[in-house]
Parts: structure tokens; sequence; C-alpha cells
């Protein structure tokens, strides 16, 4: 509690207002005492002076000093003030505990008459009342007072709602605990921390507000006099004493702002968490697998007669983002290229910088995020040239599908004319070409009436047709590569399976290479013709899909692997799991990144990191016991050293 | 604070529904909003007729001082209809509104619906020019600041500027009008600072409504474009490498918008609100100075009328703000279930 207070005083603006509201406060105190006689001299001789030695700020029409009139109207203006926050903080309070304590129908009603009156400016509100409770100082506190009643009566609703539905008020009901015994004992203590902060805001505003109506003649009447009485007096000679108005100007603006903004300060302090660090994923690392695996290897076929031209060659790939102790690298240089229709996946856990290495590949990286390498070649144009440099060229040959199709989309444009933009800026169609276009593609991609459909918004879609729309954007150029994050995680497994299928028909069509990022290694297999398996920003094994199962060397791609359940998985046995936790990009250790969770981890793994190195079978592998023995430990699920 | 896209987002979509669902849709939202138009409007209506028998004591007494005669009291009385039953008065105030008959003033004994019309044109103008300028002003502003401290960058201008913007949206209207009449009228002798008869009169009432409107109506669009620039749709954008203007504007503007609409609506109908007292400050021949000097001198047929107009230009405002919302962001209709 005071270490969040302390937080609030230390921002410069808690800090100002704070002190001033502490200032005004002793001011309304002393003020009076101290210079009541001095306000009220009759100075004949300087008649509406302006400002001199004698009178700082000058003298009103009775030859009054104007600088010690403003500093002894702070005790009326602060109490006038006080007392309508008071009234509006208990009108509100009562009004918006109403639907707890008279029960569902009465309360309905008075909630909506308070969501009526909310609905009109407080001001208005306040005029309202003040002809009702008629003019003057009195008249004035009931006015303001009713007039913050609604709001603080909505607040009230809100923070009640918020509280009444927690587990224990819930208990207490039910236990038969009396309504108002369930109001004073449970609610309203957890609710007086913002209601306190929010009735500083409305003291402030209350303050400013009283100045307005005594301003208008409608608040204090003489002799008595606040800031607004003052002002009120002041602008009619602003001509002959500027400072007369300025005065009276300054202490109501003063005081009121510190009393709102210190309020506003202390609300964003105590409500607004800590900034945080790089977020660190700290999922447990048991990879999700699905049962309905299809076997099979329909691996190579592609590559065998795969053209050597390269739509894609990365070479030493580097992100890095500034971190609080130097920068953080969640891509550590890696090196890889995808052929002419080539399928190439990428697997690894959640913070491998599988998803970044796609958003670096795609230039879609942004500042503060640095992207380096010493190849980053698409279908020969030198993309470290900067996003704009092939703005063409990458709006209609790459594409790009993310992850989650609910939030991939702008929800307040129409789904074909978000498709149609592509082909208008990249393609140089009219925009009734490129809607014809999208609707094409729309249909291309299986998305049912697809006329209709492009008049539609996202929300009117499901996921699955989401995405499938997602890679009709795609199509709307003629992609040679295709990015895919991570594409069926957000669908549900059958929906799943058709984006696999129609992602492999646009593959067939138009022999059109695909990057396939997924923690799922069942998709990458079924999908791919060849795997990078990604541990800490690094590449630890590339080898062809078919290997996967039985033929992978390294013990994290094989604790993958062996970590998929599927229809023969005994689900008596605990699942296997890969242990540890993944790799820290901020604090990743010397030696081989994945030494920590490895079976069969020794003091050199430890200390020197394996190069990416070709192996016998055609594929690479960065680690120093590739291939040694391991076997499943029943009880924990865990993959271990063989015992030979 | 307020509600934005991916909360509204959760609500799931109708598939394949028939074509119907549209119309549908569209025509419960305008069956549903215009019964909460009604309902304000009954209790609007309501409120400023019970206004002159919520006033304690007799109100013809209290408008004609202690010192009139009682017959005199008895027949204004009379002649106001105020020894009729109370059912009887409202019904005969709810005939004249619908015929256009608003009463007598008790001061000027001419009729409240002309001094109405003759008012209203001042208040609307300088309402309406001053949220055009508020507008004007605060997009740019908020949409370039929104650019600039995006995903964390420029944390000191970011400090800067809110810090500026709340402070400047805290003070209230009449107050810069002070500051603005010593500023422009009093020491420079530039621009006028009473009246409305010539084009320069409106620079500084205008400048005095906006400027604690632009300053939070920037704040939020700020807020706004910040968060939507966070969002997956713009990556998509990105993606698919369209321009930034395209994207700023074309993309994340449109979203920041819905959410800002709602605030400005609020902030007009305040500035509906606001403009009684910068008019005071500027001496305008508006509704509010008339709606003040009328509750000075008790003319409580003239005081209704005009709590009315206000009234009713706040419910317009708020109306049309949850239409147009519903044309930019069709799911703010199902929202509302």
């Amino acid at each position: 509690m005071s270490r969040r207070w302390l937080r609030v005083l230390r921002t410069p603006l808690g800090l100002t207002t704070a002190a001033l509201v502490v200032a005004v406060v002793v001011l309304a105190i002393v003020a009076p005492v101290l210079w009541s006689d001095r306000a009220e001299v009759y100075d004949t001789d300087n008649i509406l002076a302006g400002p001199s030695g004698d009178h700082w700020a000058g003298t009103d029409g009775l030859g009054r000093d104007i600088f010690f009139r403003a500093l002894v109207a702070s005790r009326l203006s602060l109490e006038l003030a006080l007392a309508a926050t008071v009234i509006g903080v208990l009108a509100g309070l009562l009004l918006g505990t109403a639907p707890l304590l008279l029960g569902r129908r009465l309360g309905r009603l008075v909630t909506t008459g308070v969501n009526i009156a909310v609905a009109f400016p407080g001001l208005l509100l306040a005029l309202f009342f003040a002809v009702i409770f008629g003019v003057g100082a009195t008249g004035a506190v009931l006015a303001i007072g009713f007039a913050l009643a609604p709001s603080f009566a909505r607040l009230v609703q809100t923070l009640v709602a918020g509280v009444a539905a927690l587990d224990y008020v819930s208990a207490a009901r039910v236990a038969g605990v009396g309504r108002v015994r369930i109001l004073l004992r449970h609610v309203l203590p957890n609710i007086a921390e913002p209601l306190v902060v929010n009735a500083t805001i409305a003291g402030g505003g209350a303050l400013l507000a009283f100045a307005g109506l005594s301003f208008l003649g409608l608040g204090v009447q003489q002799p008595s006099y606040d800031w607004g009485r003052l002002l009120f007096e002041g602008i009619g000679m602003i001509y002959v004493n500027p400072a007369a108005a300025l005065a009276p100007g300054i202490a109501v603006l003063v005081a009121g702002l510190a009393f709102n903004l210190f309020g506003e300060s202390v609300a964003k302090g105590l409500g607004v968490s800590a900034v945080g660090g790089v977020p660190v994923p700290a999922t447990s690392s048991r990879l999700t697998g699905h049962a309905g695996r299809r076997d099979g290897t329909d691996g190579s076929t592609h590559m065998a007669m795969a053209p050597s031209d390269l739509v894609l060659d990365v070479v030493d790939l580097r992100v890095s983002f500034p971190g609080p102790a130097g920068p953080i690298r969640p891509v550590r240089g890696i090196s890889f290229s995808v052929r002419h229709g080539e399928a190439l996946g990428v697997v690894g856990e959640s913070g491998s910088g599988k998803s970044l290495t796609a958003l670096a590949v795609a230039q879609l990286i942004e500042e503060p995020g640095r992207v380096e390498a010493d190849r980053l070649e698409f279908r020969g144009a030198d993309l470290r040239d900067g996003p704009r440099a092939h703005r063409h060229l990458l709006g209609t040959s790459m594409a790009m599908v993310f992850q989650d199709p609910m939030t991939s989309f702008n929800p307040t444009r129409r789904m074909g004319s978000q498709l149609a933009e592509v082909a208008v800026h990249h393609q140089g169609m009219t925009r009734r070409q490129a809607m014809a276009r999208a609707v094409d593609r729309l249909r291309a991609v299986r998305v049912p009436e697809p006329e209709r459909r492009a008049t539609q918004y996202p929300h009117e879609f499901s996921g699955g047709m989401r995405q499938r729309a997602m890679i009709g954007m795609g199509v709307m150029g003629n992609p040679s590569l295709i990015i895919a994050d991570e594409p069926t995680t957000a669908l549900d497994v059958t929906v799943q399976q058709q984006v696999l299928d129609l992602l492999q028909a646009i593959r067939d069509e138009d022999d059109v290479a695909l990057v396939l990022i997924s923690h799922d290694v069942t998709v990458v297999g079924e999908v791919c013709d060849r795997v990078l398996v990604m541990y800490a920003g690094r590449i630890v094994e590339d080898l062809p899909a078919h290997q996967l199962q039985g033929g992978a060397l390294h013990p994290y791609t094989r604790a993958l692997v062996a970590a998929v359940p599927d229809m023969r998985t005994d689900l008596d046995q605990p699942l296997a799991v890969v242990p540890g936790r993944p790799v820290d990009p901020s604090d990743v250790p010397t030696g081989c990144a994945f030494a920590a969770r490895c079976p069969l981890a020794d003091d050199h793994c430890r200390t020197v990191d394996p190069p990416l190195a070709p192996t016998p079978t055609g594929s690479q592998v960065a680690c120093w016991h590739a291939g040694e023995p391991l076997e499943l430990d029943e009880g924990t699920g865990e993959l271990v050293e063989a015992k030979s | 604070m307020t509600t934005t896209a991916s909360s509204v987002a959760s609500t799931p979509p109708a598939v394949g529904r028939l074509s119907g669902v549209l119309s549908h849709r569209w025509v419960r939202f305008g069956v549903r909003r215009l019964g909460r138009l009604l309902m304000s409007l009954a209790v609007l209506v309501t409120a400023s007729f019970l206004m002159i028998h919520l006033i304690p004591g007799d109100p013809v007494r209290g408008a004609l001082g202690p010192t009139a005669p009682t017959a005199l009291v008895e027949a204004r009385r009379e002649s106001l209809g105020l020894n009729d039953p109370l059912w009887l008065q409202y019904w005969h105030y709810l005939q004249g509104l619908f015929t256009g008959d608003l009463g007598t003033s008790l001061s000027s004994k001419l009729p409240v619906a002309d001094v109405v019309s003759q008012r209203l044109p001042a208040t609307l103008m300088l309402a309406v020019l001053a949220f055009a300028v508020a507008v004007a002003v605060a997009v740019p502003l908020g949409v370039g600041m929104g650019v600039l401290t995006r995903r964390g960058r420029g944390r000191r201008s970011e400090l800067a500027f809110t810090t500026t913007s709340v402070v400047v949206g805290t003070i209230p209207d009449f107050l810069i009008g002070v500051g603005l009449v010593y500023v422009f009228g009093v020491s420079l002798h530039v621009l006028p600072v009473a009246g409305n008869a010539t084009a320069d009169a409106y620079v500084l009432p205008v400048i005095a409504l906006a400027i604690g409107p632009a300053a939070i109506l920037a704040r939020i669009i700020r807020v706004e474009m910040v968060s939507v620039l966070e969002a997956d749709f713009v990556r998509t954008a990105r993606a698919k490498r369209l321009p930034s203007r395209t994207i700023y504007l074309g993309h994340a503007l449109p979203n920041a918008l819905t959410a800002a609409l709602t605030i400005c609506g609020l902030l007009l109908s305040s500035m509906v609100a606001g403009t009684v007292l910068v008019e005071n400050v500027f001496a305008w021949p508006g509704l509010g100075r008339t709606i003040v000097s009328s509750i000075l001198t008790k003319d409580y047929p003239v005081v209704q009328a005009i709590v009315l107009v206000y009234g009713v230009g706040v419910l317009v405002v708020n109306t049309v703000v949850d239409v147009v919302l519903a044309l930019l962001d069709p799911r703010s209709m199902i929202a509302e279930d």
C-alpha cells in the first residue's frame, strides 16, 4: 500500500500536485485567521487601483485589497467545494448501492434513472438544481452536489458489481447474511480506495464548477466572497485593473487543478501495474500434439526435382532487441534457404525464435528490434535494403499467414476491400477490378458465396473461413513464397486439416514455396519436405521431414517427437515431456544451449557450442552426441541415456 | 477506460445465417435506440415541467417579491395555470410543447418560443464551430503523437504531451476565456472580446470553448492509436506492404476513432453546456446569457424552455454518436445486447 503511494509521489505530476494540495489546504486554514482584517479594509484613496507596492493585485471598487481577498477566499471556496463533494459522494453511494439494497426490480429502476442522468453534462444538471434550490451559496452547494451524484452513482455501481461477484460475497449471501451487512462489511471496504481517489478528482471539479456558478452570479452572494465571486466582480473591471480578474482566476485554477490532477495521478499510479522487462514464456514445455495424426512420409517428392534457383536465401540472420542489461538476441545467427516450390517446416518451443525468424525474413520487425544478416535474399532481391525498397515485389510475391485469424483482419473494414487493397496498391488495378479479383480469390480458397462474403465484416466469418480468407489475401498476387506462422494453432482440429489441405492445394497448383512455422511436430511432418528445428535462437537440426520419426539425431528433436502422443500412446502412463524450461533469450548459457535439459550432456557440451554440421544421412545437426541411443523412462516420461 | 475493439470481438459471429441477418440487426438496433431516446426525452420533459413545482415556496411570490400585492400574485398564478391540478398542468405543458407554445416570458412578456428561436442560432454556431475546431486540431495531433510514440518510442515526448494535455484539458473554459480576454483584448487589443457582430469576434470564444476538449480528445486518440498500432491487423497491413499513410490513416485511424467517438459525444454535449459560461465571459447573445439572466430574474418559463433545449441538444448528440458508431463499427450494435 505505502509503496504504491510512494510510486505516485515519485512521478513529477504526482509530486507537484501533492505539494500544491497541501499548500492550498494550509492556506485555506491560516489565511482567514491572518488576513481577514486586511481583506476588509476600505482604502478610499485607492479605489480601482492597479497593482502597487501597497496592493500587489490592486484594489476593487470599494478600495479593498484584491490580493488578500483572493487569499482569504480560499477558505470559503474549499469549504463549499468540500460540502458539495460530500453531498455528491453520499448521494452517489445511496443511488449506486440501491440495486444491492433494494432488490432487482427497484434497483433496476434506479439504475435506469442514473443512466439517463449521467448522459447530461454536469453543468446542465447544476443549472437545473440551481433553479430549484435558488440562487446563493446553499443552493449552489446542493446543486453541484446533486449534479455530481449521477456519475458517482455510476462509478459505485460498477465497483459494487465487481465486488459483489467475488466468491466470498456470494458465499456470505448464500449463508444468509443481510444485505446491509454485506454492503457495510464486505462491499464498502473493498471499494473505499477507488472511491476516495475519485472523490479527490471530483473535489477539484467541484471547486472549478463552484467558481463557475459564482462567476455567473448564481453562487456566493455579497458580502461573502469566494474565488468565483471575486472573478465575477473582477471581470467587470478587467480593463481598469486586470489583476482583479486574474488573481482569483489563477487561485481557483491552481487549486482546482491541484486536487483534480492529484486524484488523476493517484488513480493512475494505483491502477497501473509496473512496466516489466521482456516477457519470458513461463509455460510448461510439454508440447501439444493431437491424436488424429496421419502416418506416412510423403516428404521428399519435391526435393528430388527441385530446380536449383532459391526463393529465399538466408545467411547468418540475427535479431536483437535492446534490453535493460544489453541487447537481447532471440535469433542468434541462422542460415537456411528455401527452394522453388519447397515446403520448409520450422519447429521449436515458444521462445525458440521461430516466429521472429519469420518476421525478420518478411521485414516486419519494427524498431527497436534490429535485423542483421550476411545475406537476406528473396528471389534475388536484397531485403537488407529496407522494407520500402522492394515493396511491390514483397507485396505480390511473399504472402503472410498469421496465427490468429480473429485479430489479423481489420474489424472495421469489409473483407473484400481488405483483399482488394493489395491489387490496388501493387498491381495497379482499379477498385472495381481489384474487387473482382478479391471475389475470385475468395472462391479459390473455397469460401462459399464469395460475392456476398466479400461484403461482410471479419466478425461475420468463422475462424477457419477467416484463415482461408487470409490465405486468399496472400494469393491476390502471384506468390512464390507463403510464410505461415502457426496458421492452425488457433483453430480446432477439423478446421486445421482444411487449412493445411488448402495450403497444399495452392502449392501443388502454382509451385509455391512454403515456410510453415509451428510448435506442432505432427503438422510440420505432414505438410513439409524439410524441417528446421530451432532451439534458443539457433538451428539445432535440419533434416528431411520423413526422417523425423526414427531418423532424428539431435536429442531435442527426438524429445519433441517422443512428446507427441499418437494412437498407440498408453494413456495410463504419463505423457512424454521435454524436461526443464526453454532458455531465456536474455540469458543464454555458454556451450550448447540445450545442455541443461539434455540427458546426454557432458562438460564438453557445457563449454563448447556445437556447430551445425552435415551428417552421413544428408541432414545437418548441431550436437556433440548426435544419434547416441536414448530410451524413454516409463516413470517420468522423459528421454534418458540408454543403459547399455 | 473505453471498450476497445478486442473486447467487442469476443462476441461469437453468426455463421451461415440467412442474408436477413444484417437488416434484422439494424432494425433491432434502431428500435432499441429509439426506445432509449424516447424514455430520456420523457424524463427530460417531466423534469423541466416539475422544475417550477419543486422550487420551495411560491415561485410567483418569489419572482414578484415580498412587497407585491396578493391580488397580483393570484392573478399571475391564475394566468400561468398554477392553480390547476398538477396532472392538468402537465397535460397543458405537453400540449404546449407539441404546438410550439412554450409559454410567455414573465419579464419581457414575449412568447418564450420567440426568445429561444432568436437566441438559439448564436449558441448553436458557437458550439458547432468550437467542436469542429477541436476535432480538426485533435485528430492530426493525436494521430501524429500516436505514430511518434508507438511501441514505447519517444518516452519523453509522450510524458510531455500527456502531462500538457491533462493540464490543459482540466482548465475550465471560462477561465481560459478570462485569460484570452486579458491577453488579446486588454493587453494586445487585437481581437474583440464581446458580442458576435463581426467574424473576428468568433475567434476568442471558439478558442476558449475548443482548447480543453481538443486536448482531451488528442490525448485519447493518441492512446487509442498506440494500442491499435500494436494490433495484429496492423501487422497484416504491413505484411501487405501498404504505404505508411494507408496503414496509419486507412487501417489504424478508423479503429482508433471508434473508441474516440464515444468521447467525442461526451465532449460535444459538455461543450453545449460549456457555452453557458463562455457566453457570459464574452457577452455572447445566445441562450447561455439568457438562461443566467432569467434564473436571476426568476423568469421561470424561459428557464424551463432553455433547460429543455439544452437537454434535447444533448440527447440528439448522444443518439447521433451511437448511430455513427454503429455505421463505423457494426460490432457496437451487437455489443449493446
